[in-house]
């Protein structure tokens, strides 16, 4: 197991430098300038020593290397440090936001919150939600249960979370009135009115992303059980008197899950992609939206490293995805 | 399945029809290609029949109910809000149809040549798995970023932006098809009848045209019809973002978009083309699903 982690992580690295240099060269060719807000009265040779001070003159490959070395080595030592209270990294040059001439990270990690906890929690529950879903669909196979699955799980995949956001707007917080529409970030939690306050305002882009995600993966868990309950051994298990729960639960749930907890690793980072429709549907200030404005405004840095943040997470997830796969199924593993 | 061959008298005829009846039996895509059809047909020859042109403001008329002069009425600006939906749907569908025939030429070309030429198997599927990790809809914003102002420079701000749009989808959701792709002809490649053409010295060209391409079809059609849902869902959801058209040149997307802010008093304009982008992708994922029934041999022999 520990080579065959080893061999992963290894080729994780080519792809993540691969898909860095994508993102260093597509951002390169930007129309924006740092040099832009500063005022026209610099003289031109000024203006060139600022360049050469920014680095701009360097070639294109010196350049990469030098973001990486921001990337990879300044940017996780002062994250460690304001954690630890350390001084580790010294005054290296930071990944600094052009909008708000504040270092990228700093925001990200003021940001990413939000984000945890709405994505977060409707990956969960979509999850939740699911599984039984799966399990029920395939143990009754062609009923009306399994139909109307089916129908919902067509829905989830077809409908676009920027239409079911609009339309539970419309039902629960314009037709209805329950929930606000729009979630309010500087909410503090500090008394159970204001939590009971952040539960409510929580519902809807939970319940959105949460139709997403249980539309796939009930899918994937009722093929799976479906494979399953054809197998021998179930056979086996409900001839030697087993009941038929624990047939169910403890035998045929349990060996459905190992394809279905892979494409569970492998949606954490497809649905932090959906977030950034689901966020600009609800007002919701995490990083989707960071990465919206930040585009509209032309900032570079953190464009290029939140697009970075999402790359790495899909690596990372495929990487777990792997390496799951083969602690949960050792006919997989290839050591 | 021999049996069946031989009774009936011309094979090929008889293989398309059997699919249309498999096809016709699955009541879902039944639904989703009569819906599609309406849609389609809807959209092409609706404006022409319509006759209100979709970006004529007019002033007096604006914030109107529906009414028989204005079906679905109009907008903050006046403008008919049926023939914006019709125009909309034009550019919408055409986007979805256009950047999934390029989304299926690059996956079938990268998927034939991958299973086809083993030299060239490993590379190219190292460089669908580097595709796949990448963060599409965030380098898809990338894309329209950095790309919008200089193409709608050289090209108009539609051509340009219906360029762009069409290319960035098609160059990032290839992948699956290629797989797919890939998987057939690899399975493919070791029948008797491609060891027959070979050994009466077929070229390899003429081998893939002849050969493995009609016999990868069934794959390629279903993923076409996923691909165009899902090209439909980008491109709404980049003009969603406001990232996609210019608001004077109306899709199901920007039309949403542009309705979101007065949801409160006009619910309806915001549901119209949300309807419209959702109708539309769930007849194609129902087609796709009938294709799928019904070209699938080991399920029609069961």
């Amino acid at each position: 197991m520990l080579t065959f982690t080893i061999r992963r992580l290894l080729v994780a690295i080519p792809t993540l430098l691969f898909i860095s240099l994508i993102i260093f060269l597509l951002l390169d060719l930007a129309p924006g300038d740092p040099l832009a807000n500063m005022p026209l009265t610099i003289p031109p040779d000024v203006r060139e020593n600022m360049r050469a001070a920014l680095g701009l003159d360097q070639p294109v490959w010196i350049r990469y290397a030098l973001w990486l070395k921001q990337f990879f080595w300044v940017e996780p030592l002062n994250i460690l440090d304001s954690i630890l209270g350390t001084s580790l990294a010294g005054d290296g040059q930071r990944v600094l936001s052009w909008q708000t001439r504040s270092p990228v990270a700093d925001i990200i990690a003021q940001r990413m919150p939000q984000t945890l906890w709405v994505v977060g929690l409707a990956y969960v529950v979509g999850v939740l939600i699911a599984i039984p879903i799966g399990i029920i669909s395939a143990y009754k196979q062609y009923s009306v249960f399994d139909q109307a699955g089916t129908f919902v799980s067509m829905i989830g995949y077809s409908v676009p979370p920027f239409f079911t956001g609009v339309l539970v707007i419309i039902i629960f917080s314009v037709n209805l009135g329950w929930f606000p529409s729009i979630y309010d970030t500087t909410l503090q939690v500090n008394s159970w009115a204001t939590f009971k306050q952040q539960l409510i305002q929580m519902v809807m882009p939970v319940m959105v992303l949460a139709l997403q995600t249980t539309a796939q993966i009930s899918r994937f868990m009722r093929a799976s059980m479906l494979d399953n309950l054809r197998q021998d051994y179930v056979r086996t298990a409900r001839a030697k008197g087993l009941r038929e729960r624990t047939v169910l639960m403890a035998h045929v749930a349990r060996n459905s899950m190992i394809p279905v907890v892979t494409v569970i690793a492998l949606g954490v980072p497809s649905i932090f992609g959906g977030a950034i429709i689901t966020e600009q549907v609800f007002k919701v200030n995490g990083i989707g939206q960071l990465m919206i404005t930040s585009i509209q405004s032309n900032d570079i840095p953190m464009v290029q490293t939140l697009t970075f943040i999402f790359a790495v997470l899909i690596v990372l997830a495929n990487l777990i995805a792997d390496i799951l796969y083969g602690l949960l199924d050792p006919r997989i593993r290839y050591d | 399945m021999t049996d069946a061959t031989a009774s009936a008298p011309p094979r090929h005829r008889s293989q398309r029809q059997e699919v249309w009846r498999q096809f016709r039996s699955h009541k879902g895509a039944m639904a989703g290609l009569v819906i599609f059809v309406v849609i389609l047909l809807g959209v092409t020859i609706g404006p022409w029949l319509w006759g209100l042109d979709a970006t004529l403001v007019d002033i007096r008329s604006r914030n109107l109910g529906p009414s028989l002069a204005h079906p679905f009425g109009t907008d903050q600006l006046g403008r008919d809000l049926l023939a914006r939906i019709l125009s909309g749907g034009r550019v919408s569908l055409a986007v979805g149809l256009t950047a999934m025939l390029l989304s299926l030429a690059l996956g079938t070309f990268v998927g034939v040549v991958a299973g086809f030429f083993e030299r060239l198997d490993g590379a190219l599927m190292r460089l669908t798995d580097l595709f796949l990790a990448l963060p599409l809809l965030p380098l898809l914003l990338v894309m329209v970023m950095l790309f919008r102002e200089p193409l709608s420079r050289s090209f108009g701000p539609e051509n340009g932006i219906f360029l762009l749009m069409v290319t960035a989808i098609g160059l990032t959701s290839w992948m699956n098809t290629a797989r797919i792709v890939r998987g057939d002809v690899l399975a493919i490649k070791n029948r008797e009848f491609i060891m027959a053409a070979k050994s009466i010295g077929t070229e390899p060209s003429a081998m893939i045209r002849r050969h493995i391409l009609p016999n990868v079809l069934s794959p390629i059609l279903v993923s076409a019809t996923l691909g165009i849902a899902t090209a439909i869902i980008t491109e709404s959801s980049l003009s969603f973002l406001g990232l996609g058209f210019p608001p004077d040149f109306p899709t199901w997307g920007r039309l949403l978009y542009d309705a979101v802010d007065q949801i409160q008093l006009f619910p309806i304009r915001v549901i119209l083309p949300g309807v419209a982008i959702a109708l539309t992708v769930l007849s194609v994922n129902y087609i796709g699903d009938g294709l799928r029934d019904a070209m699938d041999l080991r399920a029609r022999k069961r």
